[in-house]
């Protein structure tokens, strides 16, 4: 089987190595880049993270990886946001006011309410509320969460942990994947869900090689 | 992200996080951090916690010491080529370069102990940089018997006295951004009497961050403990994993039985 280039965005920001070290053991040719040329090439596109959105956002912006995830998301390869990458995809966040996100996604990431214990930092339990490739395997999986801001519940909330209510943990809109929890992180069940990505955009780079 | 201090609110699922005593790149484990044991090799000891189903490992780079610092880097290097789970790793993290340099090479959190105390604003520096989930802070307590105040925080492996008031300290650390809280008993640490339940239930009675409950782990009876009567979010242990006491599954399931909710160890 071929290993599809992954590109996963590099910002300079805490641990994205483990994220690049997953993907590669299900099978990607995963990179650590920042280069405009891989990440057009590349089959599907990672952002990862850790941290802070307000840092995270200035990093995107100051190394032009900002406009880069973006094409990437529009132009209908695999995508996939992990954590604070999931979050840097809406309008914004209660994190940092008045700094805009990414906007890919609809709508401004919240706290998370409700007399919990903030960060939620713990290992949880995906509920699933859509059946999709993403998730494929993934039913009922255990893995593992660290954050205090959650993306608002909407139709393209495709699996739900409970955190004093449900908490989106995973969102799919068409080709534009994100988790909340950390699948480099997350034991089998995280690996699981990169080999799924893995796997999409294998076909995704094969559909596009017959079509061009 | 600026977690407040103040009173516990609902506690989730408990963690169990092995801890592995590196020095120099092998594991050691000494009964009150003296006489040491060679345990092994720490990434492979760490991916077969991994696979037993610990939910998180713990390195504390125990002399650490700026020549040694490649070799630190080395091994969180090679565990993230292997390891799956969240790992931490403490041990003379003393500059926000330090943390940098360790994240990049793979971990998930810093954590920081005598740094922090000579000088908290690192902690705020960690924070503000790389966000709280991956600022740890390593508290050493022991008893005063008597003293103005109950616990004092002890630093340089639990060897020198520092005169700060522990719950004091757990309070103003989490103000500065920690995210975590590291808590060893330095009374019972490597004693095996199980953990001191007062001390974790005072620092998780004011801060609204997750308190790792560490040192005197000798039965299984111990990690319940210090989840249902010390409220700690996650217990940490040693020795009764490396000797082959017990499995991390064996302490998941005592500790279901007990009523906690965990992450199965087969899931």
């Amino acid at each position: 089987m071929s290993r599809p280039l992954i590109a996963v965005l590099d910002y300079g920001i805490g641990n994205l190595r483990s994220a690049q070290k997953g993907l590669e053991r299900m099978g990607a040719d995963a990179r650590l880049t920042a280069d405009s040329g891989l990440i057009a090439d590349a089959a599907g596109v990672v952002l990862p993270g850790v941290g802070a959105f307000g840092p995270c956002m200035a990093a995107l912006g100051r190394t032009g990886l900002d406009d880069r995830a973006r094409a990437a998301a529009a132009s209908g390869r695999p995508f996939l946001g992990i954590c604070i990458g999931l979050q840097l995809l809406y309008e914004g966040s209660d994190e940092a006011p008045g700094m805009s996100g990414l906007g890919i996604l609809p709508g401004t990431v919240r706290l998370l309410a409700g007399g919990v214990k903030r960060p939620q930092m713990q290992w949880n339990r995906l509920e699933v509320r859509t059946r999709i490739p993403m998730l494929a395997g993934l039913g009922g999986a255990w893995v593992y969460f660290v954050h205090s801001y959650a993306a608002p519940m909407a139709d393209n909330v495709a699996a739900t942990c409970d955190y004093g209510g449900p908490v989106a943990a995973v969102i799919a809109d068409d080709n534009v994947w994100a988790t909340q929890f950390h699948p480099e992180k997350s034991a089998r069940p995280g690996l699981r869900l990169l080999e799924n990505f893995v796997d999409q955009a294998r076909s995704a780079a094969a559909v596009a090689w017959r079509a061009s | 992200m600026s977690p407040a201090s103040g009173p516990a609110a609902v506690s989730g699922n408990a963690r169990v996080i092995s801890c592995l005593d590196v020095d120099a790149g092998r594991v050691v484990k000494g009964v009150n951090f003296v006489d040491l044991a060679d345990a092994g090799d720490p990434v492979e000891l760490a991916a077969r916690y991994d696979q037993q189903g610990a939910d998180e490992v713990v390195f504390l780079d125990i002399t650490a010491s700026s020549d040694r610092r490649e070799t630190t880097v080395d091994l969180v290097h090679r565990t993230a080529e292997e390891v799956f789970i969240p790992f931490t790793i403490g041990g003379g993290i003393r500059a926000v370069d330090d943390a940098r340099r360790l994240l990049r090479a793979g971990a998930d959190k810093v954590s920081v102990n005598t740094a922090a105390v000579s000088r908290p604003e690192l902690v705020a520096e960690i924070a503000g940089e790389f966000g709280s989930q991956c600022a740890v802070v390593s508290i050493d307590a022991r008893r005063t018997h008597g003293g103005a105040f109950p616990f004092e925080v002890f630093t340089h492996g639990g060897r020198t006295p520092t005169g700060i008031d522990a719950i004091e300290y757990a309070i103003r650390v989490t103000e500065l951004g920690a995210g975590e809280i590291l808590l060893t008993s330095m009374d019972r640490d490597g004693t095996r009497d199980g953990f001191d339940l007062e001390l974790t239930r005072a620092v998780v009675g004011v801060v609204n961050v997750p308190v790792i409950a560490s040192g005197g782990v000798g039965t299984l009876d111990h990690l319940a403990e210090g989840v249902v009567k010390g409220g700690a979010d996650a217990v940490l242990a040693a020795s009764i994993f490396h000797f082959g006491a017990h499995t991390v599954a064996e302490a998941k399931a005592h500790m279901a039985a007990a009523g906690i909710p965990v992450r199965p160890a087969d899931a």
